[in-house]
């Protein structure tokens, strides 16, 4: 007889089962859990979706200025390198068609 | 050039190898590619816009520093985030200096992972706010996070790397990532539950 894995096992694994990184055997168990268990199947449920909605989250633009001072400090540092060494090539040290405000 | 068309002619290991070479265009593609992902967590990790700003112009000018330490053992990104989180983490430590918590406090008892809040969540929720709110929400709930547990959280869930590479990037083992992972998860999903749940549910609903 195999025993039923508890509400604390099956915690302790919801990464791995969210994560599809179980072997499948595990995996089964614990899928017989969440079926049969209504607790652990809400924890499942909104486990998942509260990954999926950070997810779906798209990084917003980086605020002009600070984007604009960001493209500065690199050109600095790109001239200051270039000046020292002189190994830089291609047209121009300057980071121009970017926006530097 | 657009960010789109950066995004579709986009081949990392190209740049980086021209970068490597002196190639000051490459470069600043590889920064116009990576500095919203660098931006967002760091502010995510510092909570605060002048230390994520600061951050964000440090990631790059080490990176750029220290391209020829840069091997092509891991992804260029992964690098990148090791940098920036390393810059992360020391902003917030000078932030909390005067306070006594550090931030590789000992959090795994093994013993605290608990689901208190139990209640399935409306349809949609996404629909039901702004994005703008929808943003505010899901970042209220990471900022209250531990330190700890929001660093490992930002790295595999938000920015979708492996668990070994966010171990790498945190000098982590993989048992102690998952550990922080699962509960910085299981609070998140609480948090999230209280703002999202339906509506009249509550958990014994369900028995």
């Amino acid at each position: 007889m195999t025993l039923l894995l508890t509400c604390k096992r099956f915690l302790h694994e919801l990464n791995d089962y969210l994560d599809d990184l179980l072997d499948p055997q595990l995996k089964e168990e614990l899928r017989k859990h969440v079926d049969e268990c209504p607790n652990c199947w809400v924890i499942c449920d909104t486990t998942q979706k509260t990954l999926t909605v950070y997810k779906g989250m798209e990084a917003q633009a980086v605020p002009a200025d600070i984007q604009s001072r960001l493209m500065e400090a690199v050109r600095r540092k790109i001239a200051d390198k270039c000046g020292s060494s002189g190994s830089c090539h291609g047209e121009h040290p300057e980071p121009s068609g970017h926006e530097v405000k | 050039m657009s960010s789109t068309t950066i995004a579709s002619a986009f081949d990392e290991a190209d740049l980086v190898a021209k970068a490597k070479a002196g190639d000051a265009d490459a470069f600043t593609d590889l920064v116009n590619q990576y500095e919203r992902r660098v931006f967002r967590m760091a502010k995510q990790i510092t909570q605060n816009d002048e230390d994520a700003e600061d951050v964000l112009q440090e990631t790059f000018l080490k990176a750029y520093s220290h391209l020829d330490d840069f091997q092509g053992n891991s992804k260029f990104y992964t690098w990148l985030v090791r940098i920036a989180v390393n810059e992360a983490l020391m902003k917030l430590r000078k932030r909390r200096s005067d306070k006594t918590v550090p931030l590789d406090e000992p959090i795994d008892t093994g013993e605290d992972v608990v689901a208190r809040e139990v209640a399935v969540w409306e349809d949609n929720p996404e629909q039901r706010y702004s994005r703008e709110e929808m943003a505010n929400i899901l970042d209220e709930a990471v900022q209250s996070l531990k330190p700890a547990y929001r660093t490992v959280f930002v790295l595999r869930d938000i920015e979708e790397m492996s668990i070994e590479e966010t171990a790498e990037a945190l000098d982590l083992s993989i048992s102690a990532v998952k550990s922080r992972l699962l509960r910085a998860r299981l609070q998140l999903r609480e948090k999230l539950t209280r703002q999202f749940k339906r509506k009249g549910d509550d958990a014994l609903a369900y028995l």
